[in-house]
């Protein structure tokens, strides 16, 4: 059987991806795909301890972490779309309103 | 060797590879099509550690939805017609030495643990059935609740997405 | 059951399974022609072969023989990937939806679906929606406005009806209480087929079949009219062909699923009561799956030919006004008839 701390590994090299995706990366949509990644990273933990634990409700907060994850998704696009119709753009060192 | 290694080193490698893809890819759909295969690669994981209705469920909600949504962003975007969809960094070495830090801070931590468990109990009791018992009793106002908030977020996405009429 | 016959096995049920679907598909093309001739009042192909029925395998060698054209403004690795997609999501989906009852053959017990899984049903929704990237990326990919707008269409369309078809699959879920396909196709014995306990959701769900195969009335995202070819106007040679493939391969899988979520699957009524022997009864259960479903591809090709296309405003209106609305309604339908038949 694989040892608990592979899953955990993996969600660690998956998690921090995500977080240079977000720190490095200009266009916001990639940046977004980026915190898509660190939620899933988040959820294979959460499935694992589950797995490991015998205990469902990991599985259930993974369940709940997918909806809000949807909701999440359907905002901040509609959002980057609005935004991209005013400046025209989606890059983020382009977006700098709140600059002085 | 074990089927089981077998199966989780195929992917953890489609997994990484393709994560790595995503961070670093500069055309934004082959980005896309990246994260599509990570999503696959941690549904694998969710079938390895017997949570198979997570796994469809990830991949009808992320793959089928949440994805599609960002291929729709991000051919509304950019000049649709063009096929090259290009975008740089920013940031790199400030990002980096963060993300540096990061990660030794939490691998670190991650193998000087001692996880208590050694070897995984039997699977939860079927998962669809335990998780829908769970949503129908403990968890209903939660479920509930969840269900306004994915409303209250569509209708907002609309109305903010939505052209501004004068 | 040792792993290697349980892998012998399975493998002997894909190989079948892979060829009797290419042959259908090549027939269903020439069946297709057949039968719009039919309808039109014209003879239809009758050259190759008697009664044309060689004309499949020419068709197939003139595609292979055509020239693979990559316009310049594609993106050639998409472009390519596009088509693969669409067939490997055409052909996994049949994995779960069970062809016959469990027989008994040299000493095994073997179900008559190649992979039993508890949640079969979600498993094809999954792939259905992995379907609408085929169309998309191919859109995008061919570097033209008709593809693109053709895989825009397309993804939105498929999207939307996506919702009434899961709705309408609730209702069975409901019913049958499982979502393993066999287990759901055992449920509809006897007269209790959904298609009877739930007509609402047998329409809802036929008719977002028929929007999920993008077959007319349906087809905006191929439109020729409007689109010259939609998403493979850019496509040629086997590419082409991929695709062609791939929309029949997910015709067979529509009329499959209906035949296995409302028509009672591969059940004959009060076959029970005749008092037949295990094997012809299993032989005359798989006979009913197939035939079941050769009528239900008839019918597509039937409406395919008789009902004009819609508009694309229709379409939507359709789909979240009518179709969306109705499948709530089935749910609750489905919950009150679950409720009085225990």
């Amino acid at each position: 059987m694989i040892p608990l701390p592979y899953y955990l590994l993996i969600s660690a090299f998956m998690f921090i991806m995500g977080v240079i995706g977000v720190l490095t990366r200009k266009n916001a949509i990639i940046v977004f795909m980026s915190i898509e990644l660190m939620l899933n990273a988040a959820n294979l933990s959460f499935v694992a301890f589950s797995s490991f634990l015998g205990n469902i409700y990991g599985q259930l907060f993974v369940f709940f972490v997918m909806a809000v994850a949807a909701a999440e998704a359907a905002v901040g696009l509609a959002i980057i779309i609005s935004i991209f119709r005013n400046k025209a753009t989606v890059n983020l060192d382009e977006i700098n309103l709140l600059k002085w | 060797m074990d089927l089981y290694l077998i199966l989780f080193y195929f992917f953890a490698i489609i997994t990484l590879v393709s994560a790595f893809f995503v961070v670093t890819t500069r055309n934004v759909i082959y980005a896309a099509f990246n994260l599509m295969l990570t999503l696959f690669g941690v549904a694998g994981f969710y079938v390895l550690l017997g949570a198979d209705f997570i796994a469809i469920v990830q991949l009808i909600v992320y793959v089928g939805g949440i994805l599609i949504l960002l291929i729709f962003g991000v051919m509304l975007t950019n000049k649709i017609t063009d096929t090259d969809i290009k975008s740089g960094f920013l940031n790199r070495v400030p990002g980096l030495l963060i993300v540096g830090t990061f990660a030794g801070i939490l691998i670190g931590t991650l193998l000087k643990s001692t996880w208590r468990i050694a070897a995984p109990l039997p699977p939860p009791v079927a998962g669809l059935v335990g998780i829908g018992n769970l949503l129908m009793t403990e968890y209903t106002l939660i479920f509930e609740i969840l269900g306004a908030v994915l409303l209250i977020a569509l209708i907002g996405a609309a109305s903010i997405a939505r052209k501004q009429s004068n | 059951m040792s792993i290697l016959a349980i892998v012998l096995i399975t493998l002997v049920k894909i190989i079948i399974i892979a060829n009797v679907i290419l042959i259908t598909v090549s027939y269903l093309v020439y069946f297709e022609r057949k039968i719009s001739a039919w309808v039109q009042n014209r003879i239809g192909p009758n050259r190759v072969g008697p009664l044309g029925l060689f004309q499949p395998f020419a068709d197939v060698l003139k595609l292979m023989l055509k020239e693979d054209i990559v316009p310049d403004a594609a993106n050639k690795l998409v472009h390519t990937l596009a088509p693969v997609l669409a067939l490997i999501v055409a052909f996994t989906t049949y994995a779960v939806i069970p062809f016959g009852p469990v027989v008994t053959m040299f000493g095994y017990q073997i179900p008559l679906v190649v992979a039993d899984v508890n949640i079969g049903i979600l498993y094809v929704l999954a792939f259905t929606s992995i379907g609408v990237y085929a169309i998309t990326f191919s859109g995008w990919s061919s570097g033209s406005k008709y593809s693109l707008i053709g895989g825009i269409r397309s993804s939105a369309q498929m999207i939307s009806y996506e919702i009434s078809m899961g709705f309408s699959i609730a209702g069975v879920l409901l019913t049958a209480g499982s979502l393993r396909p066999m287990e759901i196709v055992a449920a509809q014995h006897g007269w209790m087929w959904n298609a009877v306990l739930q007509p609402i959701g047998f329409i809802t769900f036929l008719v977002s079949a028929f929007a999920e195969t993008n077959r007319l009335p349906f087809d905006l995202p191929e439109a020729e009219p409007e689109l010259v070819g939609g998403y493979h106007t850019e496509y040629s040679s086997m590419k082409f062909a991929s695709f062609f493939l791939a929309e029949y391969a997910n015709m067979i899988i529509a009329s499959a699923m209906i035949v296995t979520l409302y028509l009672g699957g591969w059940q004959v009524p009060y076959i029970e009561n005749f008092g037949l022997n295990a094997g012809i009864t299993a032989i005359m259960q798989v006979a009913a799956f197939l035939f079941k479903t050769g009528v239900l591809l008839f019918f597509f090709i039937w409406v395919r030919w008789s009902l004009p296309r819609f508009r694309y405003d229709q379409l939507m209106n359709i789909g979240w006004k009518v179709m969306f609305p109705l499948s709530l309604v089935n749910l609750i339908w489905a919950a009150i008839v679950t409720m009085l038949l225990n």
